[in-house]
């Protein structure tokens, strides 16, 4: 058959037509996964719920979101009850593959003990950088802070203590004293 | 056949999308910082070039010429998200290292490229060679690049260590080790293709 001319008409149709059937098919499609995808997103959680808390039945694991480098990344952070950092993991993000992608593996690497924040007192972790003693991703120092940001945010968020951005000490108040002991008699509490 | 054949090593060889044409370079560019990174774009930008190419060749006598380009943008970004789509939902463990490309691959002349200056004037069967052609020699490029990248700056190919990561050049990993290393490969990729 021969080439459509270029008459307006001609040119209205095809190009409505044609986004006719790219809607219809991604309608379609987007029905067909959604099921599925969320599926997938439970089952990670569950699944980085479990990684978290490496085991410990009465670990809290909080998530929490921040701004990196690339937009916003979603956490998940184990903590016992003392609100040391039992694992964490990545749910979601955007930073820069090979850079800012490493924060996945980079703050529980055991052979590192620079680099490692599982096992310490989350709260007021900080980069070297800024006067902390965790060693920032090499070439990723922007994603490095929003992660250390994220962990003491979901400290903050659990325990009730106002997470520190400057060099200062955590120095709970009596009110946040208080509010720990609250949570503590609580055995499992995840934030969603 | 033979013209068939030559399609298909058209876009691995002579006209090769990265050194030759370079075209689709900020994808290029931006995610071959590790050999694995620039496989994966460059066979996720293959399945979508051998799609779109079927089918705009297809079409090519139903879209007027005044509005080929906004033609076959919607018939590209419909196949980038439908490949996102499905890819989200039945292979979440690609998804995982994919995910963060496949949007990049709608703004990838490559695509667009090929669909104007192939697809469009050319049979069906030939335009699948040419996207299987051209995708072959887009994740070659992108492999190669990501390897010496990733080599230089870390020491490491594919994630094996080759030798200790203080030695590497970091340069190499961020943006301007981009463009120093794909500026060294074109030159010496060029110079074994003129004496051949």
């Amino acid at each position: 058959m021969a080439k459509l001319e270029s008459t307006f008409k001609n040119m209205v149709l095809s190009l409505v037509i044609i986004s006719m059937v790219a809607a219809g098919a991604l309608a379609g499609v987007y029905m067909l996964t959604l099921g599925n995808i969320e599926a997938q997103k439970k089952a990670k959680q569950e699944a980085a719920k479990q990684a978290v808390l490496a085991g410990h039945e009465d670990g809290i694991a909080v998530e929490t979101a921040v701004d990196g480098f690339g937009g916003t990344f979603r956490v998940m952070v184990g903590f016992d009850q003392e609100g040391n950092i039992l694992g964490y993991e990545i749910l979601e993000h955007q930073e820069t593959p090979g850079l800012g992608s490493h924060m996945e593996h980079w703050f529980k690497n055991a052979d590192k003990p620079g680099q490692n924040i599982i096992g310490r007192k989350a709260g007021a972790l900080q980069v070297s950088k800024d006067g902390g003693d965790v060693d920032a991703i090499t070439a990723a120092t922007i994603t490095s802070r929003a992660f250390l940001k994220a962990v003491n945010q979901a400290y903050a968020e659990q325990f009730g203590v106002e997470a520190h951005t400057g060099a200062s000490q955590l120095q709970p108040t009596e009110e946040a004293a208080e509010e720990e002991v609250v949570i503590i008699e609580e055995t499992e509490v995840s934030h969603e | 056949m033979s013209n068939g054949l030559k399609v298909l090593t058209n876009g691995i060889l002579k006209e090769n999308p990265t050194f030759v044409l370079v075209l689709g370079m900020c994808p290029t560019l931006a995610t071959t910082t590790s050999a694995i990174n620039g496989m994966s774009m460059g066979l996720a930008t293959m399945f979508v070039l051998i799609c779109s190419n079927v089918v705009i060749s297809l079409l090519k006598n139903l879209i007027p010429d005044k509005v080929r380009i906004p033609a076959f943008i919607v018939v590209i970004a419909t196949f980038v998200t439908l490949v996102q789509l499905l890819m989200q939902a039945y292979l979440p463990a690609i998804y995982d290292v994919l995910g963060l490309f496949i949007p990049l691959i709608v703004v990838n002349c490559i695509v667009l490229g090929r669909a104007e200056a192939f697809a469009a004037k050319n049979s069906v069967g030939l335009s699948a060679l040419d996207g299987i052609g051209m995708g072959l020699g887009f994740t070659l490029a992108l492999t190669l690049l990501g390897a010496v990248r990733e080599l230089l700056g870390t020491g490491a190919c594919f994630g094996f260590h080759l030798f200790p990561d203080n030695y590497g050049a970091l340069v190499f990993v961020l943006a301007p080790g981009a463009f120093i290393a794909l500026a060294y490969l074109m030159v010496i990729i060029n110079k074994l293709q003129k004496k051949s």
